[in-house]
């Protein structure tokens, strides 16, 4: 037994650390796209950046609710501090989320009637809002909470400072990135010369803040900066900064060279870089600086249960999803029948 | 019952029953809409009559927004029990939190993968894998409603678990009686029910309008319009009898179990035999007494009891501190069963009408079933004010209070979110609203199933967006 509560949470932080991961990688282009309407003012174009996600965007924010639900049912001590210290931005971000996902729709079935450029608007602020948000509370939970016997024990603008700020337009600026080769790779003519000019600006913003938190994250708490320059640590983690330069080297010959696929796969290495990076700084912290994963699990009854459900619907639900994109593929123009 | 003095928690209570309240309308409308269309789509590939593909391709634009909605404000739920009640979430996570994640593996998944095919896709996937996919998402919204009430039922009728008693959490001991715990049954059926009637008023009323309006221009309704009145009549008469007999065992079941929130609904303070029934009343929870009472004797007794002189509870066999307010769900109980009977009259009312082969001509019964569009979902918002108002003042019934369960969050937080959320949702789903209404303003035509030469291979997915398929939308009505 001792083991079994040793090893499941460990197995439930790699889970959770995918699921959001998914999250980010696949609700981080649909809300660049959505940011990128600050650059595309042509109607037809914005129809089609929105084409290229309407049938997919609500499978991809459903991670969300999965990383909400199993935070809350497998590291309910987690849960239930993160999101009181949080509570300014999550409420801000679910509200931001809420334009962003109710505009698909009014969009165009307020064409017409004048209200159609409140929900482009809508759209717009909304996408950029909730990635602020995002990235603020990631870099809110690796700066740490203030936690008294269990609870959050701080006030509600804890949260906000010039390192979560930093953390929060870094990821502003890679979600538009992921929106913008996600479009490179998906359309074709003015729509993807313009996002190869975009592209290239929002890398070097994206590489600068990646540099920057690097940086800044190790001088936040002792553990930190032993965890990225102790012997032998430093062998395993060494790679990581060496692999998102050479995938930024990669990334600008793909867009030189006119590649389709290979600036969102560049874009998507980073992130998944940079998400391992912070995995491996704040481990084995769910609720930096005090509270441990196990400190924070639920009994192994719970999450026993709850893998046993994961091992199976897992594959399913990743299964039909992949179906889902497949059905939806390839390039989409302002011809092709969808208008 | 304490009346929570602290506005903190008052404030906490009073966001999310409002954020609940208006998002519980829409996944109640996707149930019964997701049914309707997956019906709908399977008479078509079973009889090719294109009435039922005309009929699908109109209620998929409403369903469209209906379930956005529903996406959107069911994502503010799953994170707001750890904003707003997080002592509540440590300590009964292990048991909802687990429930929860299955219902997003199982459920939300399912209807989000399936759903850009259903919406997009007839003229990528083919008829059959199409009628797959509505079917999928159909049975998405049946199987989240199913883990949802598990969990909901649990905190009304908590089973299975043991206290840890260092922590004073939930500890999961028998996952089957968790889930199946004693009013899960009862309480699946009546919201199951009460979701497929909300949606067939709602198609109702959508017909009524048409025959009114095709009545008032000269003309005879339409086709389409004609058979979605009478499927939606067919539901009333048959789900509404069945509704009642659904709430009245689950009655008797809450009898059972939680018998304060009866005697709270009930009015009643003191138990007795021979109860009778209080067809009006002002419940005083200060001086215990119901004032105003208007009463039908006998009847509390026959209807709780199904026996004239059984035994029916009151309020002062519990302490002050374990009594529901009864002032609200004495009157949402009522408001529902009233609307309940309603239905179940226009029901009986159509099978009539229909014997005498006038429902498509009697416009005095086709305004009434316009103004019935709302009362399936008053009557279930009503119902969901009663259940949930009455496990008052506990979030897991007898077991952990509600001023035990909430966050610590300032109330500057709390009164700033309120009003936000109060904005934001009356903004957006105000406009949601308005634009359901304009989408059920326009008459459903017939030979929407007549692809121009332009989407000569599509049904239904010829634009991307069902809003914009048919060359009439936007002018609205």
């Amino acid at each position: 037994m001792m083991d079994f509560a040793y090893w499941l949470p460990i197995v439930w932080a790699v889970i959770l650390v995918a699921a959001i991961s998914i999250y980010v990688v696949l609700d981080g282009f649909d809300l660049g796209i959505g940011m990128l309407f600050a650059f595309e003012r042509h109607p037809d174009r914005r129809d089609v950046m929105v084409n290229t996600i309407a049938p997919v965007w609500d499978g991809n924010e459903t991670w969300m609710v999965l990383g909400g639900a199993v935070l809350y049912g497998v590291f309910p001590g987690a849960y239930s501090t993160l999101l009181p210290a949080f509570y300014l931005p999550i409420v801000l971000m679910l509200l931001a989320l809420i334009f962003r996902g109710v505009a698909f729709e009014f969009r165009v079935m307020t064409r017409g009637t004048g209200r159609e450029g409140m929900w482009n608007a809508g759209f717009m602020a909304g996408s950029g809002i909730a990635a602020f948000c995002q990235g603020a509370i990631l870099g809110g939970v690796v700066q740490g909470i203030r936690v008294v016997d269990g609870a959050f024990a701080g006030g509600p603008l804890d949260f906000l400072t010039p390192f979560s700020v930093l953390c929060g337009l870094a990821v502003m600026c890679g979600y538009a990135l992921l929106g913008a080769t996600w479009l490179i790779w998906r359309t074709t003519g003015v729509l993807e010369a313009s996002c190869r000019r975009w592209a290239a600006r929002l890398a070097v913003g994206l590489f600068l803040g990646i540099v920057a938190v690097s940086l800044w994250t190790p001088l936040l708490h002792a553990p930190y900066l032993r965890r990225w320059t102790d012997w032998p640590n430093i062998v395993f983690v060494a790679p990581v900064p060496v692999l998102v330069v050479v995938l930024g080297g990669l990334f600008v010959m793909g867009l030189r060279r006119g590649h389709s696929k290979g600036p969102f796969l560049c874009a998507l290495g980073w992130f998944f870089l940079c998400l391992s990076g912070l995995g491996i700084t704040v481990w084995p912290y769910a609720v930096p600086p005090g509270l441990t994963l196990w400190d924070v699990s639920s009994p192994p009854s719970s999450q026993f249960f709850q893998l046993v459900g994961t091992a199976i619907l897992l594959p399913i639900i990743l299964t039909y999803t992949i179906y889902s994109y497949h059905v939806f593929r390839g390039k989409v123009t302002e011809t092709d029948g969808y208008h | 019952m304490q009346y929570a003095h602290d506005p903190a928690l008052l404030l906490a209570r009073f966001q999310f029953a409002f954020t609940v309240g208006v998002h519980i309308i829409f996944p109640a409308f996707s149930i019964g809409l997701a049914a309707y269309l997956a019906v709908l789509e399977g008479l078509w590939l079973r009889t090719g009559r294109p009435v039922f593909l005309d009929l699908y391709r109109y209620w998929i634009r409403v369903f469209s927004i209906v379930f956005g909605m529903g996406v959107v404000s069911g994502l503010v739920m799953s994170y707001e029990f750890g904003t707003n009640w997080s002592i509540f979430s440590k300590k009964a996570g292990p048991i909802t939190g687990v429930l929860l994640s299955y219902e997003v593996m199982t459920a939300f998944f399912l209807e989000a993968g399936f759903l850009g095919v259903m919406l997009f896709g007839m003229n990528k996937v083919g008829r059959k894998l199409h009628f797959a996919a509505t079917c999928c998402v159909s049975l998405g919204t049946l199987i989240s409603m199913t883990w949802i009430l598990s969990s909901n039922s649990w905190m009304q009728t908590p089973r299975g678990y043991s206290i840890d008693p260092a922590t004073g959490r939930f500890m999961p001991a028998d996952w089957l009686a968790i889930i199946f715990n004693p009013s899960f049954p009862f309480r699946l059926v009546h919201m199951g029910l009460a979701a497929f009637l909300s949606v067939a008023f709602i198609v109702g009323a959508t017909g009524a309008w048409h025959m009114l309006r095709a009545r008032k221009e000269g003309k005879a309704a339409s086709e389409p319009v004609r058979v979605m009145f009478s499927m939606a009549m067919w539901m009333a008469a048959l789900v509404a009898p069945l509704q009642i007999l659904a709430g009245d065992a689950h009655g008797l079941n809450t009898l059972k179990h939680q018998p304060v929130k009866i005697a709270a609904m009930e009015g009643d303070w003191v138990s007795e035999d021979h109860a009778p029934e209080l067809l009006f009343g002002i419940p005083n929870m200060k001086t215990e007494h119901t004032d105003y009472a208007l009463r039908l004797p006998l009847a509390g007794s026959l209807i709780l009891t199904h026996s004239l002189n059984g035994r029916v509870p009151g309020m002062k066999d519990f302490p002050r501190d374990q009594r529901p307010p009864s002032p609200v769900i004495f009157f949402s109980f009522r408001i529902m069963v009233a609307l309940g009977m309603l239905m179940m009259l226009v029901g009986l009312w159509s099978l009539w009408l229909r014997r005498n082969h006038t429902l498509f001509t009697n416009p005095v019964f086709h305004r009434v079933a316009l103004c019935m569009a709302p009362a399936g979902f008053l009557a279930l918002l009503c119902g969901w004010v009663t259940t949930e108002v009455g496990r008052q003042p506990w979030t897991v019934y007898g077991l952990l209070r509600t001023s035990d369960s909430v966050s610590p969050v300032a109330l500057s937080s709390m009164a700033f979110s309120m009003t936000a959320f109060v904005v934001v949702y009356v903004l957006v789903f105000g406009s949601g609203l308005g634009i359901l209404v304009r989408l059920l303003a326009r008459a459903p035509h017939e030979g929407e199933h007549d692809t121009s030469p332009v989407h000569a291979s599509d049904i239904l997915g010829a634009r991307m967006h069902p809003g914009v398929i048919d060359p009439s939308s936007g002018k609205g009505a």
